[in-house]
């Protein structure tokens, strides 16, 4: 096995419930003791439904919210040991792309000040330098040359998604986290948005943290896939073992849900009672395929 | 026939005065019992479509022509007060959102009974115990204590659910559900799912399912439409629409839903959906449509029926005979 590119440890993350009006006060674990790998030029698949925490693990991992414990390793460097301005340094080499293309781009601003800010913030090459790198990052995602003038509310979903992945990938990022990157989008869209993806994946190396809730999807773009609940993984597979031989019983519960195209009068949706939930550690019960069972 | 939409355009008039239209002459037919899904991405016209038949479309939207049929009473030729009846007791409403559709300040036990009264079906405490009946009914756990709740207090598959029982307190004949689930977790969306195959059993329902997912619509509908820039691009059976479909949109609509094709990449269909206000002056789908040829530019196709399987498209010109 090679060297993982992120090598995240019982990762937690702890909130504290409610505030000084609350009734009720606790500690929450958003995720509780998370550990994978990513090997280089994974698309890596993280699944779960709301309030499962993998936001919050996509974010701690990039130390956009800081974890309250475990360890991140990306490449040889201790993520979390890292000072403030090491980090931003370091934040050239992971990026983020976000569910809404609504919402993460600034309405003010033009699609190709959008692209070239982060060149600014860190201070890379000259006006003329920059112009040029953001014509090539258009035209690695797709777009149109003259998109660069234009502001995001001109666009449609599926190009602004473009607009904020030119941008997570001005600075030449080895791995992306992408959060629900294509969920906003129709399925055309979001069709066509997943090939730009792996296209790129192909072409510049790069390894993603896909954040998904759609398990179709992650069944057919991701090599690995984890899935979480209540904050803790409880299968880890390569994709097509995870699909077929689901072995934790929320696992099943999720795949079965999922409605299919033709439906077979064979496949029985199963329920899960969350109350027989047991935070067990994940064991390896086939080559690779790891389950909290 | 229980509901029958016949050539149906609704228009939006442009700040330059130009109306556009989002539904264009649209036409098809729900029978007592059955559920149509009514399938097309954002912009499609779907919705519209839904707002359309319970005159809920606000300005500057207007329906410009058309007839909708409800048995046998023309929606469009009742006054105001009377298509306030139609609306809650023959035809129910649920929404993507339920917080948009249920009132903030009052509890849900409060709105049911509300309803219930407006409709003339029970008052005061009568209305109450039949409140909690419904919300037992939609299998809300604890019924008697969450009529006292807020909307807010509830989770999103609680609050669904509350939505459906407010739906059907009225018993109407029909029930529109717009994107039900579609703000919903995949399992929770499941049990709203088999939630209202019961309602539909139960009260014995039509269902008008507006829905962007083909996997929903499968398992729901017994027949299926599917809408492409405010037209109706094929109807027919569910089955037949889906493991065999004529349309080339709808096809590529099909192909491009992940875990169909074997391979990470997925099937695209090339271009974007026109903009209302650029749409072809052919069929709307030509300028993408891997099968055009001449004619598909300059006409838009007639509506060719075969064994109540419909399609609007010039590849199944043959079929008419």
């Amino acid at each position: 096995m090679t060297t993982p590119l992120l090598d995240v440890r019982n990762l937690v993350k702890e909130y504290r419930r409610g505030g000084a009006f609350a009734r009720a006060t606790g500690v929450v674990r958003a995720v509780d003791d998370v550990s994978f790998a990513i090997e280089p030029g994974e698309m890596f698949g993280l699944v779960g439904e709301s309030g499962s925490g993998k936001t919050t693990t996509g974010r701690c991992v990039l130390r956009l919210i800081e974890p309250t414990s475990g360890s991140v390793r990306f490449k040889d460097a201790d993520v979390l040991a890292l000072s403030s301005r090491e980090l931003r340094a370091a934040r050239r080499h992971f990026q983020i792309v976000f569910q809404d293309p609504y919402s993460s781009l600034d309405p003010r601003m033009r699609a190709g000040a959008i692209v070239e800010e982060p060149l600014v913030i860190h201070g890379i090459g000259t006006r003329a330098e920059r112009a040029s790198r953001v014509r090539e990052l258009f035209e690695l995602v797709g777009l149109e040359r003259d998109a660069a003038a234009k502001y995001p509310h001109e666009f449609s979903g599926g190009q602004r998604q473009r607009i904020g992945l030119a941008r997570a990938l001005a600075l030449e990022p080895s791995f992306i986290v992408a959060d629900e990157p294509v969920s906003a989008l129709d399925v055309s869209v979001q069709a066509q948005v997943v090939n730009l993806l792996l296209d790129l994946q192909q072409r510049l190396g790069l390894t993603y943290l896909f954040i998904a809730h759609d398990l179709r999807l992650v069944q057919q773009v991701c090599t690995r896939v984890a899935v979480m609940f209540r904050g803790r993984l409880v299968e880890l597979a390569p994709a097509g073992a995870l699909f077929r031989d689901a072995a934790h019983p929320y696992t099943r519960a999720l795949l079965s849900a999922v409605p299919a195209l033709t439906p077979s009068a064979a496949r029985a949706r199963v329920a899960y009672d969350a109350r027989t939930f047991a935070p067990l550690p994940l064991r390896e019960i086939a080559a690779g395929h790891w389950a909290a069972v | 026939m229980l509901l029958q939409i016949s050539h149906l355009r609704t228009v939006f008039r442009r700040p330059d005065g130009r109306e556009l239209a989002a539904v264009d002459d649209v036409s098809f037919f729900v029978r007592r019992g059955e559920t149509l899904g009514l399938v097309g991405e954002s912009g499609s016209g779907k919705s519209v479509t839904a707002l359309s038949i319970v005159r809920l479309v606000a300005p500057p939207g207007r329906v410009a022509s058309g007839r909708v049929m409800l048995e046998d009473v023309d929606l469009f030729s009742l006054d105001e007060r009377a298509m306030q009846r139609v609306r809650g007791r023959r035809i129910g409403f649920v929404f993507q959102e339920p917080m948009v559709a249920l009132d903030p300040v009052y509890t849900i036990g409060q709105q049911i009974a509300e309803t219930l009264r407006v409709h003339g079906l029970a008052r005061g405490a009568a209305a109450r115990t039949r409140a909690i009946e419904l919300l037992d009914a939609v299998r809300v756990p604890d019924p008697a204590r969450r009529a006292d709740e807020y909307p807010h207090q509830l989770s999103g598959g609680l609050r669904q659910r509350a939505m459906i029982a407010l739906a059907l307190c009225a018993e109407p004949t029909l029930l529109i559900a717009d994107e039900p689930t579609t703000a919903l977790d995949v399992t929770v969306q499941a049990e709203i799912l088999d939630l209202l195959c019961d309602m539909r059993r139960t009260f014995n329902l039509s269902l008008l399912l507006i829905t962007h997912d083909l996997g929903v619509v499968s398992e729901m509908a017994d027949r299926v439409a599917v809408m492409y820039a405010g037209r109706i691009a094929e109807i027919g059976p569910v089955r037949q629409v889906i493991d065999a479909p004529w349309h080339p949109y709808t096809r590529a609509l099909l192909a491009s839903v992940p875990g169909v094709h074997a391979g990470a990449r997925l099937q695209t269909i090339p271009g974007q959906v026109p903009s209302i206000a650029d749409r072809p002056a052919g069929c709307a789908f030509a300028p993408r449509c891997p099968d055009r040829f001449a004619a598909c530019d300059a006409l838009s196709p007639a509506v060719i029926v075969d064994d109540g399987h419909e399609v609007s498209c010039f590849l199944h010109q043959e079929r008419r005979a």
